[in-house]
């Protein structure tokens, strides 16, 4: 069967991210059938442009690579590679550039809402989702949650809305990479998924006190 | 094929419209509500309508060489389709390759039939090549019902695959960083209300791998394991896999072997 040949400088691209790769190699949790060469192969004929979705996603940053062999990331050897990769997480961030923290929470619920964006059918220029219910539970309304991020219920009632905790909550959606280096979470401001002012929305959501996230609920049913 | 099994489904999406609502309303009930679904349609899984028409392919002579695909060898000698699909993927002698059932179907229908495999590896999943592909996978998937999963890497190309398979899995990439175990690496999650099998265990691989070609009731769409690889990189956010490419061989080979020994409950039904 005949593959479509990929483009040599996807190839040289994939090899170039190598110095990174090269980071888990001491202690792969793969056999050796995976080794760089064979596993970059394997990437380069696999995969093919459609839509938005163009092979150069399979390029990896820093964090991704090191992200990619979880039990080599998790271990304390890799401690200090963790940390460092937070920090250069966090310097990612941009802060609301007016330092206002909150949109409208009506608007974020709507983003929290929405999965659609970046797909290979989604088409470009119109705005993303936040995805957040597919991993959260958020607006005590909405029972199809999912549960692989933790429950959001009351956010801002719990935390108040000290300087601190908008800036962590801020950094967390900006960047989520920047407060735990192998979240699950994507980094929705610094990979351009979420813009500023949909950020904002989302803040709302999580710290209005007129947001159904704070509003108080009797005993769970 | 298409009119015949819109025929045989209507009734089902009837009452799949109602599951839905129930789903909405409470996750319980919901659960509740595609489960004595899922049961009620033990007997009578739209699959079967896929089954029957993958057998027809199976057996009419097609292509240049005029030939049927009976002489198929799928792993355990010419013709022998019984229990193939529960030791698939595997090394190929004569391809010097690791395959997976739907790449193996490919080099048959090459072989014997001399039919040209590229319009079935381009054509959408919706297009007539496409649904010839999947009727035969739900035929040959639904000769290993209840076999025994049966897939450990001996060979070491069969070796490779698994560990390729294995660092695929963990891959991460593309604008969300997500890999397969974004999803599929913890026990016990759900994106929204669907419950995720956890692949690196054995249940949770053969949950995933022991179900599929299934009869999608909510797209009204037989899915092989090709088509549900590909739409799981598309919500992944990755670029689009090769139909048949080494990547979706190796996952499907770390999936295989994962569930080995647990049942094969194929072809399958899903929400």
């Amino acid at each position: 069967m005949k593959h479509a040949m990929k483009p040599a400088a996807f190839l040289a691209a994939l090899l170039l991210a190598g110095p990174a790769l090269a980071q888990t190699k001491a202690a792969p949790s793969w056999g050796p059938g995976a080794d760089d060469a064979a596993f970059t192969r394997m990437l380069a004929a696999s995969f093919k442009d459609k839509g938005i979705a163009r092979i150069d996603r399979l390029t990896q940053d820093e964090t991704q690579a090191f992200c990619s062999d979880p039990e080599a990331a998790a271990s304390p050897n890799a401690a200090e590679t963790r940390q460092r990769i937070e920090a250069a997480n966090m310097a990612t961030v941009k802060w609301p550039s007016d330092g206002k923290w909150l949109g409208d929470w009506k608007e974020g619920e709507k983003i929290a809402q929405s999965g659609r964006g970046n797909t290979w059918t989604d088409k470009p220029g119109e705005p993303n989702g936040g995805n957040c219910y597919n991993c959260h539970q958020i607006s005590p309304a909405e029972i199809s949650y999912g549960t692989i991020g933790p429950s959001l219920l009351q956010y801002g009632a719990l935390r108040g809305g000290d300087e601190e905790t908008m800036k962590a909550a801020w950094a967390k959606i900006y960047n989520a990479k920047s407060l735990n280096a192998c979240s699950n979470m994507p980094r929705a401001g610094h990979m351009g998924i979420l813009a500023e002012t949909q950020i904002k929305h989302l803040m709302a959501l999580l710290f209005d006190p007129a947001s159904p996230v704070n509003v108080k609920t009797g005993p769970v049913k | 094929m298409v009119d015949r099994v819109s025929v045989g489904v209507a009734a089902f999406l009837a009452v799949s419209a109602v599951a839905a609502t129930a789903y909405a309303q409470q996750k319980d009930a919901a659960q509740e509500g595609i489960e004595a679904y899922r049961e009620a349609l033990q007997d009578g899984n739209p699959a079967e309508l896929y089954e029957a028409t993958g057998e027809e392919l199976w057996k009419t002579p097609a292509g240049p060489k005029k030939a049927s695909l009976e002489q198929c060898d799928l792993g355990l000698g010419p013709g022998v389709v019984k229990g193939a699909y529960a030791r698939l993927p595997r090394h190929f002698q004569d391809t010097d390759r690791v395959q997976d059932l739907e790449s193996r179907l490919l080099t048959c229908m090459e072989a014997l039939q001399g039919k040209d495999p590229k319009p079935y590896v381009e054509a959408a999943f919706t297009a007539p090549p496409k649904e010839e592909m999947i009727a035969l996978a739900a035929y040959v998937s639904g000769q290993s019902k209840g076999d025994p999963i049966a897939v450990t890497p001996k060979h070491p190309k069969e070796q490779a695959m698994y560990d390729l398979g294995k660092r695929m899995f963990y891959y991460q990439g593309g604008p969300y960083d997500f890999s397969c175990a974004t999803c599929h690496g913890q026990e016990g999650t759900r994106i929204r209300l669907q419950d995720l099998p956890y692949i690196p265990g054995t249940k949770g691989a053969a949950a995933g791998w022991g179900s599929w070609p299934a009869y999608r009731v909510s797209a009204g769409q037989m899915w092989s394991m090709q088509w549900r690889l590909n739409d799981c990189f598309r919500q992944q956010r990755f670029p689009e896999p090769v139909y048949t490419s080494d990547a979706t061989i190796a996952l499907s080979m770390f999936m295989a072997a994962n569930a080995s020994g647990e049942t094969m409950k194929t072809p399958g039904i899903k929400r």
